[in-house]
């Protein structure tokens, strides 16, 4: 294509009012090159800004060398989920430019490091080199760290075009390098270099620029799994036993990074939570059991792969009623799949878990913040219920940086639930007219009371098991028993509600459809909603947190003629769920689901529900 | 958790229990089975030992050994979790409160087979407690198949000839680090308690594996987990005499020259007086040759074969209160409001 057409497209496409706030800028570079350093610089000082901003890693399952992708969405409108264009590429990766090309909007803009020869084969474009090995070489230091501060040139060149303040990336450095001099000081003169160089050489010819707003004042910046961590921290968790996996293994890592920040007892400045990295996820979940059940507030993390390893002991921790939290990361199955991507595919897996009848509380955390809320939430839970609580959660909540409101501090006191010790014993009979039995229910919700190792009241030991047992713990195969304490088990289930979160439903005048989702795809759904209501269907939206379904999700099925569920599965295994729950309402429930790696999109949402509207 | 003498009145202990008080439930194992000996010395040695009962914890994975905690110490709290995953269950719950013993019962298939890995990661990380492996060489609850731990050749009635290699417990313990390993025999209970309490006072993970007839799927006269090869073919280390702490020594009983001595972490002492062969426990090389030769020579050698009286346990990894982290109150595991802030400002708060 010749120049001139080029210039023209351009004008005419650049003429339309700038774009401000409100945009989606994408680095390709090549993974281990230190490029999320300089991602997440630009990330923080457009957060620094107040600028609403989300950050997306599509990244390899693989440590160095193979093409990566990070994805910035600025909205002013402070839209989160993940749009499936970019109005900025910075391409740095000659493996991949001509892809990222394919993905820019007209009258976007492409960045490249100036040693990679490509085709411009779109004249709708902007283009703006960058002479990136040229900058570097300007800079005093060793050859060695050269590689590793050439990503910091485009980091310089595009906050010079896109007008942003070279003190606030400053500020971003040193939040990074937690005030070490060396490191902000030898990226801050290449930052600079960068920008002059910009500054003196490149014309703005795009309509791309950032403002300072104040949208994102009393919020902080998290991934899931950290939130999550330093959520079980504030739960009171003295064990977490964990099994390295994709994308889970930064929860129980940051468990151990906060773990002296926050859990030094402040009587003896001793460790009040114990972290074993487990040789395997068979043994992971095993020691998690063996804490919960000796009264410690005891975790796991992991992915679907592990899920299955754990599935025997989650079995054993039902039937013998042992209160313990499982994190589950999602990503792509089955097998190994895409385990740097994400999916909410382990629903229905987690749902029906285990042979023999089973039924698992769970809960979905759909921010950060929420992350951090269940974080402590399901302990609570887990020893009110004496129960396996699974949190669920994917890898696009748990590894992906997101702003989010500030973590407030636990409104609840610690729920241990009904432990007895010597002296709750010895006044057991008395106060509740019955002698005490590990299994009975007493209260009339299903929940038995029970004793943890080191009690030394007579009535404390007993032998828990897998195997049949009646209300006193004693082995039995007496089909009586067996049916009685599976009754008494699912009454628990219900009772579960009580201390479950319940959804989140926002409505709107005269919708004319309902959307449930759970989990991070409710950032997709709110964006969505927008959309759809601009198109003429306005909707009703429930946000679901926790299964068993309360009263709550059944109405809401109830009122509405279509509800679509949107899932981050092939199956449409949320709708498969309730379905199976609501039956009379089968009919009612349409499917929106799709995976494919990727975090859905709002206008994916939108369109398949437009379609089925047949808007 | 122990004292040192048992009392002269011999119907209790320095502590004041019943032989009684350590028993538990009537064995529904079959009449004759090795297991009901090792669940009678194990009552006898926790009695000698005056140990209280609620001081210990059970845990066993599947399988007819797995069975037995349920026949003895009933003033225990107990967990028979999975199939080869105890070594997880105990060692996550033992951590609620470090003062307490750990006692494990596992048998040959729970061990060696499916429970390899999590046997070798309990002796790595030296958990402290007493890990018994039942040893008959056959599956009895699944009515006779042959375990990891049955011999080449080994002709069992439904399963023909078994033409695999066995698996060596000890063997797999020492090389895993294991810090006290032992053989026993069912049929010779009187070391059997020796090498019991001895296990008990072990600071650090104690692996006994007991050589225990199966006498329904399993007793032929020629083979390694029978009564009577056993009694034909035992070669005893040594004679294991167990002192307490604190109990006087009364060097006497012992010709000098012909014992050694081996002080544990908690004090007490083992003595071993030496039989036909001068032997060091301490040695973990000369334990692996002494079982490659009695292996060579079809011979069962019993005694203990090797142990490491300061390891690092798996407690000593961490720094834990002193008091049990499953009685700490709420206030101390939920950090301070104050420190909210902190973490949001770790968090780029805006």
């Amino acid at each position: 294509m010749s120049q001139k057409n080029e210039t023209k497209d351009v004008s005419s496409v650049t003429k339309v009012a700038p774009i401000i706030n409100d945009f989606c800028i994408t680095f390709g570079t090549v993974n281990g090159s230190g490029s999320a350093t300089a991602n997440t610089t630009l990330m923080r000082a457009f957060f620094q800004m107040g600028i609403p901003v989300a950050g997306k890693n599509i990244f390899p399952s693989n440590i160095q060398g193979l093409p990566t992708w990070y994805t910035l969405r600025l909205s002013k409108k402070g839209y989160l989920a993940r749009v499936e264009h970019d109005d900025i590429v910075v391409a740095m990766n000659p493996a991949t430019i001509e892809k990222e090309m394919e993905f820019l909007v007209p009258g976007g803009v492409l960045f490249y490091a100036d040693n990679i020869k490509f085709e411009k084969t779109r004249d709708d474009l902007i283009y703006y080199p960058m002479p990136v090995k040229k900058i570097i070489k300007e800079v005093d230091i060793s050859p060695s760290l050269r590689d590793y501060v050439a990503n910091m040139v485009y980091v310089g060149i595009v906050a010079q075009m896109l007008g942003v303040d070279l003190n606030i990336i400053k500020n971003a450095l040193i939040f990074h390098f937690k005030e070490k001099t060396k490191p902000v000081d030898i990226n801050m003169e290449v930052i600079t270099l960068a920008a002059d160089w910009a500054k003196e050489n490149l014309e703005k010819q795009d309509r791309y620029f950032v403002e300072p707003m104040d949208k994102t004042t009393g919020w902080i910046m998290a991934d899931g799994n950290t939130a999550g961590a330093i959520g079980a921290l504030y739960g009171g968790v003295q064990f977490t036993s964990w099994y390295p996996i994709t994308p889970a293994s930064s929860l129980a890592e940051s468990v151990h990074e906060f773990e002296p920040v926050l859990r030094r007892d402040p009587q003896t400045g001793k460790e009040t939570s114990v972290i074993v990295q487990a040789e395997d996820e068979l043994s992971a979940i095993g020691m998690a059991i063996g804490a919960g059940w000796a009264g410690l507030r005891s975790m796991t993390s992991t992915s679907g792969p592990g899920i299955s390893l754990m599935t025997e002991y989650l079995g054993l921790a039902y039937y013998s009623e042992v209160p313990v939290v499982v994190w589950n990361v999602q990503r792509v199955g089955p097998s190994t799949g895409l385990p740097t991507r994400t999916a909410q595919g382990d629903l229905t897996f987690s749902y029906f878990l285990g042979h023999g009848d089973a039924d698992f509380i769970m809960l979905f955390p759909g921010s950060v913040n929420e992350c951090f809320e269940f974080g402590w939430k399901s302990f609570d839970i887990a020893e009110r219920l004496q129960a396996p609580i699974f949190v669920i959660s994917d890898l696009d909540l748990g590894m992906n940086e997101w702003m989010t409101p500030k973590l407030e501090y636990p409104n609840q006191p610690m729920d241990r639930g009904k432990v007895l010790w010597e002296e709750d014993l010895e006044a057991f009979a008395e106060k509740m007219k019955t002698s005490y039995g590990r299994y009975k229910d007493v209260d009339g919700d299903g929940i038995p009371y029970r004793t943890v190792v080191g009690n030394t009241h007579p009535l404390a030991p007993y032998f828990t098991r897998g195997t049949g047992h009646d209300e006193y713990a004693y082995y039995t195969e007496d089909p009586v028993a067996w049916e009685k304490g599976m009754e008494r088990i699912k009454k628990k289930y219900e009772t579960a509600k009580q201390y479950t979160p319940k959804p989140e439903i926002f409505t709107e005048e005269n919708a004319s459809i309902g959307i449930i989702t759970a989990g991070s795809t409710h950032f997709a759904v709110e964006e969505a909603r927008d959309i759809l209501a601009e198109n003429g269907v306005k909707s009703d939206y429930l946000r679901l947190r926790s299964i068993p379904f309360h009263d709550e999700v059944y109405d809401f099925i109830r009122n509405h003629d279509r509800v679509y569920i949107v899932e981050a599965n092939r199956d449409g295994q949320l709708k498969q769920i309730l379905t199976i729950n609501i039956p009379e309402c089968a009919m009612q429930l349409r499917k929106v689901a799709k995976v494919d790696g990727l975090p859905l999109s709002a206008k994916w949402i939108t369109e398949q529900i437009l379609q089925q509207e047949e808007k | 958790m122990m004292e040192t003498t048992t009392s002269k009145n011999t119907n209790t202990n320095t502590i004041g229990l019943s032989r009684a008080d350590y028993r538990g439930a009537p064995s529904t194992l079959c009449q004759g089975c090795g297991h009901n000996s090792i669940s009678s010395q194990i009552v006898a040695a926790c009695y000698e030992l005056n140990i209280r009962p609620e001081n210990i914890i059970k845990f066993s994975g599947i399988g007819c050994s797995s069975k037995s905690p349920t026949y003895f110490l009933n003033r225990s709290f107990g967990f028979n979790g999975l199939h080869g995953r105890m070594p997880s269950l105990a060692q996550g719950a033992m951590f609620a409160n470090i003062h307490m013993k750990g006692l494990g019962v596992s048998g040959d298939g729970d061990t060696a087979s499916i429970g390899m890995g999590q046997f070798k990661h309990l002796a790595r990380r030296n958990a402290p407690m007493v890990y018994i492996v039942e040893n008959n060489g056959v599956y009895g609850l699944t009515k006779g198949q042959f375990s990891a731990t049955a011999e080449d050749g080994l002709v069992l009635k439904k399963q023909g000839t078994n033409s695999y290699l066995p698996v060596d417990i000890c063997m797999e313990a020492l090389v895993t680090n294991a810090s006290f390993v032992a053989r026993g025999f069912a049929g010779d209970p009187k070391q059997l308690k020796n090498l019991l309490k001895a296990a008990f006072s072990h600071v650090g993970l104690a692996v006994l594996d007991i050589i225990s007839p199966c006498v329904t799927f399993h007793n032929k006269e020629n083979s390694f987990h029978s009564y009577q090869w056993g009694k034909e073919n035992e070669i005893a280390l040594h004679d294991i005499t167990f002192v307490p702490a604190k109990e006087e020594i009364t060097i006497e009983d012992f010709e000098p020259g012909s014992t050694k001595e081996v002080e544990l972490h908690d004090g007490s002492m083992v003595i071993l007086k030496k039989l036909d062969q001068d032997y060091d426990p301490t040695n973990r090389v000369e334990a692996l040759r002494v079982l490659e030769e009695a292996e060579h020579n079809n011979t069962m050698l019993t005694g203990l074969l090797y142990v490491e009286p300061c390891a690092k346990t798996m407690f000593d990894r961490y720094d834990l209160p002193d008091e049990p982290l499953n009685r700490m109150p709420n206030e101390r595991l939920r950090p301070a409001p104050e420190s909210m802030d902190k973490i949001n400002r770790m968090l780029f708060l805006k």
